[in-house]
């Protein structure tokens, strides 16, 4: 059945505080829609449930990226050209600029936020493996006031997430301390272009004489929601790349997953796949630390 | 400039006006309403098609305020005072666009239904790359969906529209020495 533009109400009151406010006298009532990519593709096809809609297109203050010599922090309404054309962006997280360019065709680019990547929660999101690997905080605002959360807490299941029903995802906040790390990043899909991820795998790391001193580990579509790999991280912390320590790592990144059989692959291969990616991502470091 | 009413019966909604192809445009429709769906029932420019209606194949490519937009995916509200440029707006004083002149020539289009969205795409690309390397084109139209040339024809009319750019207006072909060319 074709989605009905009749039955939804679909409002634009072109400031924040605007926003803010209609969110605030009706808690729950109102889907706040921005470049509308997945939104308006349920719309299309009829099974959007949302009866009240709020456009948080064209709100400045929720599509400005600003930088500081600390941290960069990146409005959840910026779309994912803009992050492609961030000078920063590409220079001290290229894994988000990568990540960018993965999502849809240059159109889905255009209108397609950050912000709107986190908050529907796929478990495939693009951007959400890099951003853990970059140790991302998010910024969450209502007419209480704002909070900040570090981003590997804000799913909380399924298309689950800690956003109060008053409260809109604000901003992302990067820390500018991975210049130096081996950063990696890989997207396992059907095809290299406009397909959605079987398997990714976000990582930052430092090495030190040979011994890992820092690592995050990053995957989508491996669990409920995109998710840190804790259990392996902590294998492979303090420990040099050798073939037991790597051994060890697959074996607690087996435990930790919890990848499924769905339309777009099994959980078996992407269990084989996410250890190829690791085993990649672990030589290449290795490769690199030995000439550092 | 003159507002032109598009033709609705939804005459009920608040107006909602914004710039196609030059024209000042004021349309009384439901927000929600595709910007699609509104280009082709209530102005009834149907150059621009409907492939997927979910945002993959690019059929509906238009050019929202210098942005290459699937207008599928665009509630009429966004549209609120954009300048939106579609494949009706390429062609300029009864001659057509070198994009539209290089598919003709070679054989850039087949059944049609992918094309306006891909001359759109193009266009965009153009506009801000005008000599663009393949990879650029490929990269550009990756998100329009071709099912009957296979690509091939369709990267190479670009590339050919872009040679007959940098080669100048004066080598340019009418469309019928092209055809006569073919």
């Amino acid at each position: 059945m074709r989605g009905n533009a009749d039955m939804h109400d679909l409002v634009a009151p072109g400031t924040l505080n605007g926003v803010l406010e209609l969110l605030a006298a009706e808690p729950a009532a109102w889907t706040p829609i921005a470049g509308g990519t997945e939104l308006m593709v349920a719309f299309s096809a009829g099974r959007l449930a949302a009866p009240k809609l709020v456009s948080l297109w064209g709100i400045p203050d929720l599509r400005a990226i600003e930088v500081t010599p600390q941290s960069i922090v990146i409005g959840a309404a910026a779309t994912f050209l803009d992050l492609r054309r961030h000078a920063v962006i590409a220079a001290d997280f290229p894994l988000l600029a990568k990540a960018a360019s993965w999502i849809g065709s240059v159109a889905n680019q255009g209108r397609a936020t950050l912000g709107g990547n986190l908050v529907n929660g796929s478990p495939a999101a693009d951007s959400s493996p890099a951003l853990l690997a970059y140790d991302a905080e998010i910024e969450l605002i209502s007419v209480r006031g704002r909070r900040r959360i570090p981003y590997s807490e804000f799913h909380t299941g399924y298309k689950r997430n800690v956003l109060a029903a008053d409260e809109l995802l604000y901003a992302i906040h990067l820390p500018r301390r991975f210049v130096r790390h081996k950063q990696y990043l890989r997207k396992v899909g059907t095809r290299r272009a406009m397909a959605i991820a079987k398997v990714a795998l976000g990582a930052t790391a430092l090495l030190d004489n040979g011994v890992i001193r820092e690592i995050r580990l990053a995957a989508a579509s491996l669990a409920p929601f995109p998710t840190r790999l804790l259990e392996t991280e902590a294998v492979l912390l303090g420990q040099k790349i050798e073939s037991e320590t790597i051994r060890s790592a697959h074996s607690a990144l087996l435990f930790e997953v919890k990848p499924i059989d769905d339309i777009r692959s099994t959980a078996q291969y992407r269990s084989r796949v996410a250890i190829n990616l690791l085993d990649e991502f672990l030589l290449q470091l290795r490769s690199e630390g030995s000439r550092g | 400039m003159s507002t032109n009413e598009g033709a609705t019966s939804d005459q009920h909604w608040p107006p909602i006006r914004f710039n196609v192809n030059g024209a000042a445009r004021s349309v009384k429709v439901p927000p929600m309403k595709r910007l699609l769906d509104v280009l082709r029932e209530d102005l009834h420019l149907t150059g621009t098609k409907e492939g997927c209606g979910e945002g993959e194949c690019g059929s509906c490519s238009v050019r929202m305020n210098d942005e290459l937009v699937n207008s599928c995916l665009i509630p009429a509200l966004q549209a609120e005072g954009a300048d939106i440029q579609t494949v009706e707006g390429l062609a300029l004083d009864g001659e057509l666009h070198p994009l539209q002149q290089a598919f003709l020539c070679h054989g850039g289009a087949q059944c049609g239904i992918c094309t306006p969205g891909m001359l759109m795409a193009a266009a965009q690309l153009l506009e801000h790359s005008p000599r663009p390397m393949m990879a650029e084109i490929r990269e550009a139209l990756a998100g329009n969906l071709c099912r009957c040339t296979g690509f091939m024809r369709i990267f190479e009319s670009v590339a050919a529209a872009v040679d007959a750019e940098s080669a100048g207006p004066a080598t340019r072909l009418t469309t019928e020495q092209m055809h006569h060319a073919r």
